[in-house]
């Protein structure tokens, strides 16, 4: 319908728009008279607490990945098997489908995401390689996925209530899954804590073509 | 203000264009003509509509019911109406406190081995971190994260939107319940338990025989649920309708 002629944000225009009901009011506002969120016409903080949290994940990742998942006791063998190991095991038994969602799930998607929260908080500062709608995407790709990391967590609790089976077989959580949990968890507190209108912000207004109509909004 | 070239590189990069499908989206309104935001007045403001993601300012215009306004720079949906939304947003709701609910109490896997067999429920699964000490706080966090937070959601959602549904004035605190229901929103995670279940039995198969039991058939409808939420749900006209 209507293409953009000068497009401007809100902080160009001397407004602060409320994040979460998109409500545009004065600027200096403190808090959205509509939904009651606390107005910033940008997060002073963001990069800083994105950060922090990203750290914070990265820490816990690696006692996740170095410890047991997993304790398996049946009546031949006694096994702890970490995240990478248990999808080797299935891959050598020949569930290659499962050990990939495995893989994908708790290696590919938490380091992809340690990467990508990274480097749009790095393209802020610096500028980026990328163009901007791509990094808005790989943003959304982020928020979005993040929490199916989550998955092996459950599989854990899963498999330690079920498989209680006595002396035949008993399964029991290792201490990684707790570290596990708590980086999924603080990874999805750093991108959420990104302000991704940050992306956006040395962009230039578009070059503005004639209104089609020719008659002011 | 334009032929600016301070972001260099950037200038040249490509934009996304607002596509031809006219019929399903559109660009979310009018960007204002710079001749009128000199002063604006406390009624203009709230006929703004200003994209969470990129911060661009648009005159909001309420698209038809299907179509959807989409900001032009970032091409985040901003304004997405349905027919009948409400009442299929509540039903949905409900839908999703029973499910859960039942699905808590009933067995999801059940195994067998050995001449043994177990069965296990959501609470067990969540239990099952409880009795191994340092974990405890995983117990709380699975219960949480596949029980309670769904389920309190869903209610959120049932208070806020009942009223506007049966037009009558919104319910006390409407917009904190429904600003809480929307940062519980990625904190929800029913359905990624239910494939949680599926992996579980493929990774037990050959050390046990395992059977679905009926809670993992309403997990994996609650997927399907919880995908109609998101879909129909638009933001904007439920804030829109709340102010009034
Ligand atoms: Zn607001």
């Amino acid at each position: 319908m209507e293409i953009a002629g000068a497009l401007r944000t809100a902080r160009e225009m001397g407004l602060v728009a409320c994040t979460r009901c998109t409500r545009v009011w004065p600027g200096g506002t403190a808090r959205c008279g509509r939904c009651g969120h606390r107005l910033h016409s940008r997060e002073p903080k963001a990069l800083q607490r994105v950060w922090a949290w990203w750290a914070v994940g990265l820490i816990a990742y690696l006692p996740a990945n170095l410890w047991p998942m997993l304790e398996t006791r049946t009546l031949v063998l006694s096994q702890e098997s970490t995240i990478v190991g248990g999808a080797v095991d299935l891959a050598r038994h020949g569930n290659w489908g499962i050990a990939l969602v495995i893989l994908v799930a708790s290696v590919a998607i938490p380091v992809g995401k340690f990467l990508a929260i990274a480097s749009l908080a790095l393209g802020v500062r610096g500028g980026s390689a990328l163009p901007r709608h791509r990094r808005q995407q790989l943003y959304e790709v982020v928020e979005y996925i993040g929490r199916w990391s989550m998955i092996d967590v459950f599989v854990v609790a899963i498999l330690a209530s079920l498989v209680q089976l006595g002396a035949v077989a008993q399964v029991s959580p290792g201490p990684a899954s707790l570290f596990f949990a708590l980086s999924v968890i603080f990874t999805m507190l750093s991108a959420q804590a990104f302000d991704s209108r940050l992306i956006w912000d040395e962009d230039p207004a578009p070059l503005a073509p004639p209104l089609p109509e020719g008659r002011p909004a | 203000m334009l032929g600016d070239e301070r972001a260099g590189v950037h200038a040249r990069a490509p934009r996304p264009q607002p596509d031809d499908r006219k019929t399903a989206r559109m660009s979310a309104a009018r960007p204002l003509p710079p001749h009128r935001t000199a002063a604006l007045s406390a009624e203009d403001l709230a006929g703004l509509i200003a994209c969470p993601r990129c911060d661009a300012v648009y005159r909001a215009v309420q698209p038809g019911h299907g179509e959807r306004a989409v900001c032009a720079r970032c091409e985040t949906v901003l304004i997405a109406p349905r027919r009948r939304a409400g009442q299929q947003l509540i039903a949905v709701a409900l839908a999703v406190v029973v499910l859960v609910v039942a699905a808590t109490m009933a067995p999801f896997l059940a195994i067998e081995a050995g001449g043994r067999a177990h069965a296990s429920s959501v609470l067990d699964a969540a239990l099952a971190f409880a009795t191994a000490g340092p974990a405890a706080f995983l117990a709380l966090a699975v219960a949480a994260l596949i029980v309670f937070i769904p389920v309190l959601r869903a209610l959120l959602v049932i208070y806020v939107l009942a009223p506007i549904v049966a037009n009558r004035p919104p319910a006390p605190r409407a917009a904190a319940a429904f600003r809480l229901s929307e940062d519980l929103r990625p904190w929800s995670m029913a359905e990624i338990f239910a494939i949680g279940c599926a992996v579980a039995l493929v990774k037990i198969a050959d050390l046990a025989q395992v059977h679905f039991g009926p809670a993992f058939w309403m997990f994996a409808a609650l997927v399907g649920l919880v995908v109609v939420q998101d879909g129909f749900m638009c933001r904007y006209s439920v804030w829109k309708s709340l102010e009034r």
